[in-house]
């Protein structure tokens, strides 16, 4: 299983409550680092701005999405009750204008396209899933699910060093700094 | 963890408005770890006997429900009760009673959500998964109406061997596509919100199969705040997106009746009267489920009597909107000087065959909601429980009055005829309950019954300003606005 071929991901540390994470939080930001996160049991108010976290993309992709799902649906009706097999039932006619009474399926399948796009939009931004992570190795790291609150500054951040990150971070109020490794 | 709710209020010195704090959401300042514990506990922990007691009978109604259908398809739809006129009777019924039930989930989970409601982060785990499971057995209900089940593909938009396709511009297709679009799309929002819960419970198991299942369904989420911040977009888009289909699919629902032209379905207050019903019967159902739930595993810090008397009012509210739609239909029917509609409303309160459904429907969808305006009677749970009873009971029927005895009475004299259920509709019935509490429970033993993460979330001491104002008692969130929340300083990222 453990080969001695490791690659440094980056350092940890743990902090104690919201408060002291979202602080530290906008001095990561403020000292210009680049490839870093917090991780917390639930989504804090405001982190998107101590970090510099700039507004998802995700509405843009749900509204192409939905787009999609509605002209799916209109082609759908279209198609089979004007082109294919045209039925002339309920006094309505075989033409393009039933179209209200197509609306309902137009709408339904708007929302349907649109949530998957959601899900499957988020998943895509996110990168997940994935099997494993490097962060998972350490032992600290699986109280983020419950009462941990943490600051990882990745390896391949420009400013990385394994010095002066460390000391960054105790700096800040870090604790509990840990270096997280990848095995190759 | 001081400045919370049991403290009180602050009088600013400068003389300034005294401001009232709020109500807590969780009681006796409870950890993080606390809720942790406690939830997931559920799902580490033994089952309590009581669980058992109620699983056993679940599984063996299940179980004659499924012998119910076995028997309706090796003889034929005429097990059920229904013949001309009456062609929808107990079937349609319990589908518009259970898909009712669904909505509260929905309305819980997105339109609070919408609202800002923060109380809705302790019932809406377990409301949402009421809704699939309601819309599970109405589902059940349309699919064996047909009759020959196994043409029950014909629903989708599959051309059949002489090359018809649908006809689109029917209402029971629109059902079809309303609730199949309803099911996916509650089904994506609540696994979504499962999530970085699924995650907390594979954290906490010892290696083994356990962890690699909770752990596959939890994607390998790692909670990162460039994770969060996608991950809310999608929470609140999907909120967006439901609120519209939920009020749809009711509607929908509504015009199978409201675009025919039979009198006493043929009205245009049908949508938004469906709609209110059943957001008033869903969330009699989850009182129901939930009131015993968070006895039995003493969840009572989380559900508290806030959020009760909260769904509590909203039944008041919607109960009584039930209620001006009752006595509406009665006057436009007396008003509209239509006499076929005219008749059909006489029939069907006054001296029709079926007065005794109606009588039951308006006392217990009406009346017994009126209890809540008593704040004694929000905060009893014995009550709070009698009246969600009356309401489930109401609400069915509602659905009986509008459907079989409309039919009962239809517009020839000479066709008329008194509907009969038969053993087989009130066993097939009963047994949808069986599946409803089956899945309910095997939920309830499977995954987290509260939300653990979003819980979390609005307790006072997951605001990184709790204690920057502390002067005036405002809380941080009346001061933070939507934009400190998501413009972004161009500093990078």
């Amino acid at each position: 299983m453990s080969t001695t071929l490791k690659r440094v991901h980056g350092y940890l540390a743990e902090f104690d409550s919201v408060k002291e994470l979202y602080h530290a939080a906008e001095k990561v930001n403020e000292a210009g680092y680049n490839r870093w996160d917090v991780h917390s049991p639930f989504p804090i108010h405001g982190m998107d701005h101590a970090m510099g976290v700039k507004r998802s993309k995700l509405p843009w992709l749900v509204f192409f999405g939905g787009a999609a799902g509605t002209t799916t649906a209109f082609l759908l009706q279209y198609i089979t009750q004007v082109k294919l097999y045209p039925t002339i039932v309920q006094a309505k006619p075989a033409t393009i204008f039933s179209l209200p009474a197509w609306f309902p399926v137009m709408f339904e399948l708007t929302i349907l396209f649109s949530a998957f796009t959601t899900l499957f939009g988020l998943l895509a931004l996110i990168g997940l899933p994935r099997l494993n992570h490097p962060l998972f190795a350490s032992k600290r790291f699986p109280k983020f699910s419950d009462d941990g609150f943490f600051v990882c500054i990745e390896a391949r951040d420009p400013k990385f060093s394994q010095v002066g990150t460390k000391s960054f971070l105790e700096e800040i109020g870090g604790k509990n700094i840990e270096l997280v490794e990848d095995e190759i | 963890m001081e400045a919370t709710a049991t403290a009180p209020a602050h009088t600013p010195a400068d003389g300034a408005p005294r401001v009232l704090e709020r109500e807590p959401l969780v009681l006796n300042n409870r950890s993080y770890s606390w809720i942790t514990n406690r939830i997931c506990g559920i799902v580490e922990n033994k089952q309590p006997g009581l669980w058992w007691l109620l699983f056993v009978p679940s599984v063996i109604l299940t179980g004659v429900m499924v012998f119910c259908f076995v028997y309706l398809i090796s003889t034929g739809v005429g097990v059920w009760g229904q013949k001309q006129p009456v062609a929808w009777a107990w079937d349609i019924t319990n589908f518009v009673f259970w898909i009712g039930i669904g909505h509260a989930g929905t309305l819980i989970s997105a339109i609070l959500f919408l609202t800002r409601q923060k109380w809705r982060t302790s019932v809406n785990r377990a409301a949402e998964a009421m809704t699939l499971f309601a819309v599970m057995c109405a589902g059940l209900f349309p699919a064996f109406h047909v009759g020959r089940v196994w043409m029950v593909w014909f629903l989708a938009p599959i051309p059949n061997a002489n090359a018809i396709w649908q006809n689109f511009k029917s209402p029971l297709l629109w059902d079809v596509f309303a609730v199949s679009t309803y099911f996916t799309v509650s089904v994506i929002f609540w696994y979504i919100g499962l999530i970085p819960d699924l995650a907390t419970l594979r954290d906490r198991c010892k290696p083994g199969l356990k962890k690699m299942l909770y752990g596959t369904f939890a994607l390998g989420w790692r909670g990162g705040n460039r994770h969060w911040s996608h991950y809310e977009t999608a929470y609140m888009l999907l909120a967006a997106l439901s609120t519209p289909l939920v009020l749809s699919v009711h509607s929908v629902v509504s015009f199978d009746f409201a675009t025919s032209v039979v009198p006493g379905w043929h009205t245009t207050i049908f949508p938004p009267y469906f709609v209110a019903g059943a957001i008033f019967g869903g969330f009699a159902m989850v009182l129901t489920l939930m009131i015993p739930a968070r006895k039995i595993y003493g969840l009572q810090d989380l559900i508290t009597p806030k959020h009760i008397d909260n769904m509590a009012k909203i039944i008041l509210l919607t109960g009584t909107i039930v209620g001006y739609a009752y006595s509406m239909e009665f006057f436009m029917a007396y008003y509209g000087a239509n006499k076929f509609e005219l008749q059909t409303f006489q029939l069907r309160g006054l001296y029709g065959p079926s007065t005794w459904a109606y009588y039951f429907m308006f006392s217990f969808n009406v009346f017994a909601p009126q209890l809540f305006w008593i704040r004694w009677c929000r905060h009893n749970m014995w009550m709070v429980m009698f009246v969600c009873m009356c309401v489930n009971a109401g609400m069915w029927f509602e659905r009986y009055v509008i459907i079989a005895t409309t039919l009962e009475r239809h517009l020839t004299p000479g066709s008329w005829r008194t509907y009969e259920a038969t053993w087989v509709d009130k066993v097939t019935f009963l047994g949808t309950f069986g599946f409803f509490m089956m899945l309910f429970l095997l939920f309830l033993r499977f995954l987290p019954v509260i939300a653990i993460g979003e819980v979390k979330g609005v307790l006072p001491q997951s605001n990184p300003h709790q204690d920057d104002h502390p002067e005036t008692g405002i809380q941080e969130e009346d001061l933070m606005d939507y934009a400190d929340r998501h413009v972004a300083k161009t500093v990078n990222a």
